[in-house]
């Protein structure tokens, strides 16, 4: 019986790891059209871990970042995090709103960058989402979403109180994108609900 | 220089005499600072969760929730030379990192988290002397055993001494 993420599979991890790669491929191609830029995508990360280790494993806890956190609920539960260096952020903004005069805040980042990249964050969490439903079968709703600028290991603490209440150790799949010709380095990151973990092996004919 | 001992999530350490206790980048976890000055034996406890008895059929860490953490930390200085007379708290952390979190079972958990470290500090009676918790940003706690002094540190903001 799965009562722990530690009881995955290596054959149930191949099976998220390609969960993780159809939609982050689908999330690459909205990026790619919002930025009008190629998009490439890394190998997916399957990650069991440890609280420290996975925001360790995402940058370390105090490095500044921002997060856009969308939660997804209906047959299947969990969080995406769209999470980037404040840096590629700024980046990623340069590239799709040209002339901003507006006020910039402490972190140099104007409202409606700052709109706009929680939107981004919406837009590729929904493609990922969108993947994952049509794949399963499953009906899955997401929430509207959250934006945060502040340290990794603060904007974590979310989805690791969310999904890490039992045992010690979360589980996400992690992939990075990466532009052509502009820096525009971030990941994408889905936790899940060990529950959902099973329904997803079950729709996929997987018995756990 | 002092020995840096770093609390992870779900963690507490202890120190007497000297040492600098750090737990980085607290969301919406608290960092607990306990102290006695006079034996100067202090310990930092960054707990995750109000309420173990949620979670009361499987075995956990017992350092992830203010209802067994604290406790078992006061137990713990107490046996290091602290008068649990003299033993007082700091406290930070427990904020709302994102504004959304609809569906979300553990939704307000800063403050929830806040409010139970409240309620068992005050079961233990120890007074809170210093406190900076809520709002939407993350803190990362310096505590300095040799003296029981607090330094909060985040992003964008001086760091503040408490």
């Amino acid at each position: 019986m799965f009562k722990s993420y530690d009881d995955l599979s290596d054959v149930q991890i191949d099976v998220l790891r390609e969960i993780g790669n159809i939609g982050a491929g689908n999330a690459a191609t909205a990026l790619a059209t919002i930025l009008n830029e190629k998009v490439d995508i890394s190998v997916p990360k399957v990650r069991i871990s440890g609280f420290d280790e996975a925001v360790n494993a995402l940058g370390g806890a105090e490095t500044l970042s921002v997060g856009v956190l969308v939660d997804f609920f209906g047959e299947a539960r969990g969080m995406m995090m769209f999470l980037l260096k404040l840096d590629e952020a700024k980046n990623i903004m340069d590239v799709l709103i040209h002339d901003d005069d507006g006020e910039t805040d402490e972190n140099g980042l104007s409202e409606m960058k700052l709109s706009a990249i929680k939107e981004v964050g919406n837009i590729l969490s929904a493609s990922y989402i969108n993947s994952l439903s049509v794949l399963t079968g499953l009906t899955i709703n997401v929430s509207i979403p959250g934006v945060a600028i502040d340290m990794v290991g603060a904007l974590m603490d979310v989805p690791i109180i969310e999904f890490g209440s039992i045992g010690d150790k979360v589980m996400f799949i992690e992939e990075s994108f990466l532009g052509e010709t502009n820096d525009i380095s971030s990941n994408i990151i889905m936790f899940a609900e060990m529950e959902t973990l099973k329904v997803i092996m079950e729709r996929l004919g997987l018995e756990l | 220089m002092s020995e840096k001992l770093v609390v992870g999530i779900s963690d507490y350490k202890k120190a007497k005499g000297t040492g600098m206790l750090v737990t980085y980048a607290l969301g919406s976890c608290v960092g607990i600072c306990l102290y006695d000055k006079q034996a100067k034996v202090g310990g930092l406890s960054h707990i995750m969760l109000p309420d173990s008895a949620m979670f009361a059929n499987v075995e956990t860490n017992r350092m992830k929730f203010a209802d067994t953490a604290l406790p078992d930390l006061y137990a713990e200085l107490k046996a290091m030379g602290a008068n649990p007379a003299r033993l007082t708290a700091k406290i930070a952390g427990g904020a709302q990192m994102f504004q959304t979190s609809a569906s979300s079972k553990i939704g307000q958990i800063g403050e929830r988290n806040v409010k139970m470290v409240k309620q068992v500090l005050a079961a233990l009676k120890i007074p809170i002397i210093a406190e900076d918790t809520g709002a939407n940003y993350g803190r990362t706690v310096f505590f300095d055993v040799a003296d029981g002094s607090v330094k909060i540190q985040s992003l964008n903001r001086i760091v503040r001494e408490m």
